[in-house]
């Protein structure tokens, strides 16, 4: 069964389109990267599930049931929010329990549930702090132990990583792919960071001006791109002329990663323009024949610099064409 | 551009001092405080003491003096059952007047905090800010005729044939009267109508801070909108609230213009602390009189510190 599926669904803010006949389908127990842009209509789409937003047009169901209509509180959905809108007038323990007092649980047991969704995240024993005393990190599990305790049938993440230091957020990373394994539940995951999407997500939608670009596995995403936009947006592509490439035909286009571009002292001429260390790689960017494109090459060894020619070469088969210009 | 890199010290006393200040900043924070420390240590609570020292003397029968002697004598006459009336009588309205303030302010405040946006919003502030631009006096005597027996109020009634409820609530024993400007309800409508810009900007400033996501978090977590309200809601809005009745709750307790005007005619506390202190003579039971609101204050805060007011600041 689906978890969440959209028919046709709209939502639009006065002329303002900001979903736009969206058709998905999330499955049960899936986790679901919603990637795009700001503005794209991928936060809109998760508030759309939440209950927040009610569909201009359209369907909605959740498990099956029709939730176009329903106010969020009759939703068996949970959001992890992205600055975590945690309640400042109750500790963590009150926070994590609150969708259980609500549906009128016992004290006693709701606090047991609460501990036991605490240690769950790795914070067992911090119920009595208050929410603001904890870091940034500390909030985010709270949220998600706030979520997750009313074992919802799917669990919203509105760029649930987004305030946090690099570290933290790997380590949050694997964190969520962990929790979401080990309960089987359905993740829908918002964010604008693609290699996040990519590293994280069994599958990706990629989202822009309310439209979904692409679904598929990551793997679909970056090694074939359905447009131009998404070979841009997902791990900056080299959007070139087909025939340039060498894969197709005058008037379509190709895309090709930097990554998958070699130096060649046999192949094409091309001259350095500029040059940026990234610690294990080295991103060039190159001009041939007036087209330029960026390639990332080993940091290793003699590396040309700005103004040197070099030659370079590709394996077609890494090309992918995407048609005719859009 | 200068050549060198430290530009040389500039000149003037001024300058100089400040320079001076820069390099000492516990100074500066000094002279910041100094007017403040001045103003509330001499100016306020100096001479809120010298009140309280006055309210411990008593006055001599006889010769109408002043006797400078520490005594409870005067704080005893309090209980008399003449007095005590005149306190529970005004705590009471002042309690009304605020419980009504607020309920009647906070979906104006909600609405100011959460949806008004640019014309709205100033169309808002000069609606609540408008009223105390014009004399006090002014409103409370417009009241005076609105309220009056063959006044705009009877008359709207009247006209929509509810003459009945009017001559209802009047008939009620206490708060009723010959007419409204006569009666107790009269005095609350008015006390309500002055004070209730002063419970709205509060309130709408706490309601301000209560971020959008919180009150979806709750419906997210399966709130209906009234537990939302009682359990997320109005904890974050109370320290608006409980600061909106310290203004309502004490202008009330202390005011003495609006039960002379319209009312009942028996007295509030601000009217016994006037005449006590004019026609009386009496600055001692004067004294006493005024130190109660300030202690009625200081155990109300007191109380709503303990149940947590306070916590969401």
């Amino acid at each position: 069964m689906q978890a969440v599926s959209f028919r046709g669904v709209s939502r639009h803010f006065g002329t303002v389109r900001a979903v736009d006949d969206v058709d998905l389908d999330i499955a049960d127990g899936e986790f679901f990267a919603m990637l795009g842009p700001s503005g794209s209509g991928k936060t809109t789409c998760l508030r759309l599930i939440a209950g927040f937003e009610q569909p201009t047009a359209g369907e909605i169901a959740i498990c099956g049931e029709q939730a176009a209509g329903m106010p969020p509180y009759r939703r068996n959905v949970n959001t992890v929010f992205q600055n975590y809108a945690l309640f400042p007038h109750m500790n963590v323990r009150d926070n994590v329990a609150f969708g259980l007092r609500v549906k009128g649980i016992g004290r006693a047991e709701r606090h047991c549930a609460a501990e036991e969704a605490l240690a769950m995240v790795e914070l067992a024993g911090f119920g009595d702090r208050r929410a603001a005393a904890l870091s940034g990190g500390q909030r985010q599990r709270v949220a998600l132990a706030r979520a997750l305790v009313n074992k919802p049938k799917v669990l919203l993440l509105d760029e649930p990583l987004g305030a946090l230091d690099l570290k933290l957020r790997e380590q949050m990373q694997e964190e969520l792919r962990r929790l979401q394994r080990a309960l089987g539940l359905t993740f829908v995951f918002v964010t604008h960071d693609q290699e996040e999407a990519l590293s994280m997500a069994d599958r990706v939608a990629v989202f822009a001006e309310g439209r979904i670009q692409q679904v598929g596995t990551p793997e679909d995403i970056y090694r074939r791109p359905a447009s131009r936009f998404v070979a841009d947006f997902v791990g900056s592509s080299n959007v070139l002329p087909a025939d340039f490439v060498g894969v197709g035909r005058a008037g379509d286009w190709a895309s090709l990663r930097p990554e998958d571009i070699t130096l060649d002292p046999a192949g094409r001429e091309a001259e350095v323009t500029s040059r940026a260390y990234h610690g294990r790689v080295v991103k060039l960017g190159l001009n041939v024949a007036g087209q330029g494109l960026t390639m990332l090459a080993p940091a290793s060894g003699d590396l040309p610099r700005p103004g040197d020619r070099v030659g370079i070469a590709w394996p077609l088969e890494k090309a992918h064409l995407l048609g005719p210009a859009t | 551009m200068s050549d060198t890199a430290i530009l040389p010290p500039r000149s003037g006393v001024v300058a100089r001092a400040v320079d001076w200040m820069i390099r000492h900043p516990a100074m500066f924070t000094f002279l910041l405080v100094l007017p403040i420390t001045l103003w509330l240590g001499i100016v306020y609570i100096g001479s809120l003491l010298a009140l309280l020292v006055q309210s411990f003397y008593s006055i001599d029968e006889f010769s109408g003096l002043v006797v400078p002697e520490f005594t409870l004598a005067t704080y005893a006459e309090l209980l008399r059952p003449s007095n005590f009336a005149i306190i529970l009588r005004t705590v009471t309205m002042a309690a009304c007047v605020t419980v009504a303030s607020a309920v009647i302010a906070f979906p104006i405040a909600y609405f100011a905090a959460r949806y008004a946006r640019g014309g709205w919003k100033a169309l808002f502030y000069i609606g609540v800010m408008l009223p105390l631009w014009s004399s006090y006096l002014v409103k409370v005597y417009a009241w005076k005729l609105v309220l009056a027996k063959e006044g705009i109020l009877s008359w709207a009634f009247a006209k929509l044939h509810l003459g009945w409820l009017l001559d209802a609530i009047l008939a009620l024993p206490v708060v009723g009267g010959n007419s409204l400007s006569v009666s107790y309800t009269g005095t609350f409508i008015v006390f309500v109508y002055i004070w209730l810009p002063y419970m709205i900007i509060p309130v709408q400033a706490a309601l301000e801070r209560v971020p959008g996501a919180m009150i979806e978090a709750a419906s997210d977590l399966g709130a209906t909108p009234g537990q939302s309200f009682r359990m997320v809601l109005l904890p974050l809005a109370l320290p608006g609230i409980v600061a909106g009745s310290i203004f309502t709750f004490s202008l009330t307790l202390g005011d003495y213009i609006v039960p002379q005007i319209i009312g009942s005619g028996r007295l509030f506390i601000g009217q016994a602390v006037y005449m006590q202190q004019g026609t009386a003579g009496n600055i001692p039971l004067a004294a006493a009189f005024t130190v109660v609101p300030i202690a009625i204050m200081g155990v109300y805060l007191w109380g709503a510190r303990r149940m947590g007011a306070f916590d969401a600041l």
